[in-house]
């Protein structure tokens, strides 16, 4: 069975792709909204904020695709919230396949559309005057840790997914993680909040990503940041895919 | 003369959720090829029992077989020979019913997938529709996709849970006949409803679930012998409603 197993991955990416290239309008949510915020920060706060860079726009960049991913999310958590209530859950769950293909198939769909929007907004970016040095290693080391990153919050909306009992359930959980990026050092330096805010601000796993990928994307040194960034990912990634199963046993034992 | 190999074999099953005792030792058998009807009311445990045989939910106790293949030991083989059709359409609403079919296919290794969707729409009247997204079917057209679904790879074993269930008398004609013409083929059909004259229109044999046991068992002539004998009264017969119906809209039922 389990031979068919990437087969059957195959068959369940190309369902699920579909309902997204089906559904306009969640791709359009999902990069419209980082986009304003792109804006609004650019053009509106970006004269008042102090941020020590000559160039605002690449200062944005790494929190408003953080933004995206986290927003991105919140879709692939509701379509397995309706494959779970259709019942085509249960047709693919009675059938001669991989069992774990279904699951997987929304990972990478997840995976897929989230780099398309992160794509749509660095293009955005670029007609705003975001300019970036990176070379091509810098580059791949970006695109590995936004990876990671959306993988570990992919997890995080498969849980909702399979444990909630409404719509609503299965993508609000996307919101906080939406609102991280405001409390950490994707907009302002971290230096200008009062304690308590600075303190979370400084060891929420956000800043330290966004202060990876801004230093890879200036080509400055990355430090031990690197390893905390990854480590955030990793340890989240982990014990949301563990949750996720745990969950997922429970509904079809 | 042997007895015919059985499709389906169940022994004591029970199944709690909870507190409530859901099935409280069912027995019963298939023999392969035959269409067996479960009937009983609503929240009886039909659903329980055919989720229990697709390998969707462990009993408690008690065995169940599909194809001479343990349901706890050997899922996968179970699932090798079975269809479910469930009690809701599961059918994707966002891809065409030919994507449907066509995803099926491919995810039971078929191969020429392309060739045996456009078979099964052209078998079940959608080649029209084939082409839009489901999301647009009418409740019959849905379920009929569903059926053909199920029928991708020549499942030995079919479940159907309650197959009519919301679809109006011509579309609950056309499904009838689709499942006897199954049958006919040498599929065996596990069929659960809560219409008892589709048990009797359809079902070599029927069992009552009721109150987590089967209670009665049998042919329907068999089922006809539990009650006293039939007198010969007199009666003039009014048209049901059904029939009205159907002599109106101009039914299908009047080729076959």
């Amino acid at each position: 069975m389990s031979a068919h197993v990437f087969s059957n991955t195959g068959v369940m990416l190309n369902r699920s792709i579909r309902h997204v290239t089906r559904s306009m309008d969640t791709i359009i949510t999902v990069t419209i909204m980082p986009i304003a915020f792109m804006l609004l920060f650019r053009y509106v706060f970006g004269g008042a904020i102090q941020s020590n860079t000559d160039n605002y726009t690449n200062y944005l960049m790494p929190g408003i695709l953080l933004i995206a991913i986290a927003s991105g999310i919140s879709y692939t958590g509701f379509r397995l919230f309706n494959d779970m209530q259709s019942g085509i859950f249960e047709r693919f769950h009675s059938m001669p396949i991989a069992r774990s293909s279904v699951l997987w198939g929304h990972v990478l769909t997840s995976l897929v559309s989230n780099a398309i929007s992160v794509v749509v907004i660095i293009i955005v970016g670029l007609l705003m005057g975001f300019r970036s040095s990176a070379g091509v290693l810098a580059w791949l080391a970006i695109a590995g840790i936004l990876i990671l990153f959306t993988l570990a919050l992919t997890w995080v909306a498969m849980i909702a997914g399979l444990a909630a009992s409404t719509t609503d359930g299965a993508t609000a959980f996307s919101y906080p993680l939406i609102f991280l990026p405001f409390l950490s050092s994707a907009f302002v330096p971290t230096a200008t909040m009062p304690g308590p805010v600075k303190a979370f601000a400084e060891n929420q796993p956000v800043t330290s990503i966004v202060n990876t990928l801004r230093a890879l994307l200036e080509q400055q040194p990355v430090g031990n940041g690197i390893w905390t960034a990854v480590a955030w990912c990793a340890g989240i990634l982990i014990v949301a895919y563990l949750f996720a199963m745990r969950t997922y046993r429970r509904k079809i034992a | 003369m042997q007895a015919p190999p059985l499709a389906i074999h169940i022994k004591g099953l029970h199944k709690s959720y909870g507190k409530v005792q859901v099935l409280k030792g069912v027995d019963f058998s298939v023999a392969s090829g035959s269409i067996f009807a479960l009937l009983g009311s609503n929240g009886a445990g039909k659903t329980t029992v055919v989720r229990i045989l697709s390998t969707l939910l462990k009993q408690d106790s008690g065995t169940a077989n599909v194809s001479g293949f343990d349901v706890l030991a050997q899922p996968e083989q179970v699932r090798e020979s079975i269809s479910l059709t469930g009690q809701f359409a599961a059918v994707d609403p966002i891809l065409t019913g030919r994507e449907n079919l066509i995803m099926v296919a491919k995810l039971r290794q078929v191969k020429n997938s392309g060739r045996v969707a456009h078979d099964l729409l052209q078998r079940f009247s959608l080649t029209e529709a084939g082409g839009r997204r489901v999301a647009t079917y009418s409740g019959g057209m849905r379920r009929r996709l569903d059926i053909a679904m199920s029928l991708i790879g020549d499942p030995p074993v079919i479940f159907l849970d309650e197959p009519t269930t919301g679809l109006d008398p011509e579309a609950r004609i056309e499904v009838w006949e689709e499942i006897q013409s199954l049958a006919g083929k040498g599929t065996t059909i596990l069929l659960t409803t809560q219409y008892l004259e589709e048990a009797e229109k359809l079902a070599d044999r029927i069992a009552i679930l009721h109150q987590g046991t089967i209670i009665v068992n049998g042919t329907l002539t068999e089922l006809r012998q539990l009650l006293p004998p039939a007198k010969a009264e007199l009666v003039e017969r009014q048209p049901t409603l059904e029939e009205i119906f159907l002599a109106i809209v101009g039914n299908k039922e009047a080729r076959s």
